[in-house]
């Protein structure tokens, strides 16, 4: 079998100020897959996420992208391998066209000319923004927004693609496209969320992370189904949903 | 809040003033009021020549005079003052209707008058045919300092972020029946203050995670650089050139 995409062994870290966050991770994510990231606020969710890409850097244990260690002198390289889209696509957008914000990661990687101009308008293709090209991202609708957001990391061409609460805010039609985006996109794909349906419906693999530390992992419809699970870790279903009474997708 | 907002300053159009590349028609505007700031304030006629040469370019953008007229009100603080002048100024004194002006100060003021309503009209005029963000572009091709072209970047891409934050947050006082009425009332206004910078602060950061995940390293990547054909310089020259030759008339009849 070939490496893992995403290879984290006993990942610790504490942050400045002594806050331990994270305490032994181990999580391995193969090509292809679709895994969901759950867990309660403050269980290190985004600590984790943060690790993927080198932006903090271990405390103890390793973290490996598709066999390349994260470390300072494959930074650049882990960087492209791992697209992590943010939650909020006002942090993520920040230059004054879509164009020039889907051109800012690849062009970083030194990709210029016809080649920039192609992967700009196929990654707007798959996220189905091409139209929105030339507009400045302030006059986007905040699902258009999150889209592009999803392009400026597509642009890259990443191995796995991290999504960090891809549906929140979403009304419910945008939360749906945004859904047939993800699962038409042939990339493995991490996703971070408190919305158990989502999980349950593009993710065939959930983890749960609580205080700092894996406590399941296993198929989704196992995960949402162990009720003492749940409890025990502050997971709970919305309202009327039960996996039990919907067919796995 | 949308007035305020720098979007509403351009005009759509496909003029030959809105085609020209945004960093020639910077070194025009900028030598065109260099020249008018130039020009000794006894000499009218050459600001009427100004003032014809730069209403003809505005009517070649088809820029609406409305759309410019109404965006001349920024000046109106500075008129205010250019009005006071004449009566606060030393000198001799001349009579105008009801009021003994001072000599100097009104020709002072007809000086500031003049020079800033042209600077604000060539401005406006820039700002109607060039997207801002082709400003920029072109301040870039022009070396203005990589830092202060992504200063003016993010305060135009975040203008409306913050402004519909504090705008939020305005009705959220609002909604617990805060009025801004006395003195008593600042404190409330400091704080919100305080907590929008503090919130800027964090998503400052936060903008700067996003940037270092997508290969940031410090520099924003040159993709297009702005190229303009000697054609295109010549006539982005003419205003600032017909401009010049006024001036050396003015100085020399």
């Amino acid at each position: 079998m070939s490496d893992p995409v995403l290879d984290v062994r006993g990942l610790a870290y504490a942050y400045p100020d002594g806050h331990q966050a994270l305490y032994g991770v181990n999580l391995h994510v193969h090509r292809g897959e679709r895994v969901a990231l759950l867990g309660p606020n403050g269980a290190g969710k985004t600590t984790l996420v943060l690790h993927l890409n080198g932006i903090l850097t271990a405390g103890a244990g390793s973290v490996a992208v598709s066999g390349l260690p994260v470390a300072k002198d494959t930074l650049q390289e882990v960087r492209r391998r791992v697209g992590v889209v943010f939650q909020d696509p006002d942090d993520q957008l920040f230059m004054p066209s879509v164009r020039a914000d889907v051109e800012f990661g690849p062009a970083n990687l030194g990709v210029r000319g016809p080649e920039l101009d192609r992967r700009v308008v196929d990654a707007l293709d798959r996220v189905g923004m091409a139209d929105f090209i030339d507009r400045p991202p302030h006059h986007l609708s905040f699902g258009q927004r999150r889209r592009v957001a999803v392009a400026t990391v597509l642009a890259m061409e990443p191995e796995v693609l991290v999504l960090d609460e891809p549906s929140s805010n979403l009304d419910p039609a945008s939360r749906r496209e945004l859904a047939d985006i993800i699962r038409s996109l042939d990339v493995t794909v991490l996703m971070v969320t408190h919305d158990l349906p989502y999980a349950y419906e593009l993710c065939p693999r959930s983890v749960v992370l609580s205080d700092g530390v894996v406590v399941a992992d296993g198929t989704t419809r196992d995960v949402l189904t162990d009720d003492a699970l749940m409890r025990a870790h502050r997971l709970e279903l919305p309202f009327g949903f039960d996996p039990r009474t919907i067919p796995a997708p | 809040m949308g007035a305020s907002h720098g979007h509403h300053l351009h005009v759509h159009g496909h003029s030959p003033v809105h085609h020209l590349p945004a960093h020639t028609k910077i070194v025009a505007l900028v030598t065109f009021v260099l020249v008018v700031v130039a020009t000794p304030r006894q000499h009218a006629w050459a600001f009427a020549v100004y003032a014809a040469l730069l209403l003809g370019v505005v009517g070649l953008a088809r820029v609406p005079f409305g759309h410019l007229g109404r965006r001349m009100v920024v000046e109106v603080p500075f008129v205010v003052f250019a009005v006071l002048l004449p009566f606060v100024a030393s000198g001799p004194k001349v009579q105008v209707g009801p009021f003994s002006v001072s000599e100097p100060g009104l020709l002072a003021s007809w000086g500031l008058l003049a020079k800033g309503t042209l600077g604000v009209l060539a401005s406006l005029t820039l700002a109607a045919t060039t997207e801002p963000r082709d400003v920029l572009a072109g301040l870039e091709r022009l070396r203005l300092p990589q830092q202060l072209v992504q200063i003016f970047g993010f305060m135009m891409r975040y203008l409306e972020v913050v402004t519909g934050e504090l705008k939020r947050m305005r009705i959220a006082r609002e909604s617990r029946g805060f009025r801004a009425r006395s003195l008593g009332s600042w404190p409330a206004l400091a704080s919100t203050v305080g907590a929008l910078f503090i919130r800027s602060y964090e998503r400052g950061e936060r903008i700067h995670l996003a940037m270092l995940s997508r290969g940031y390293t410090g520099r924003l990547p040159m993709t297009h650089t702005l190229t303009a054909t000697p054609a295109q310089w010549r006539l982005a020259a003419a205003l600032p050139a017909a401009a010049l030759l006024t001036l050396a008339a003015a100085v020399t009849l």
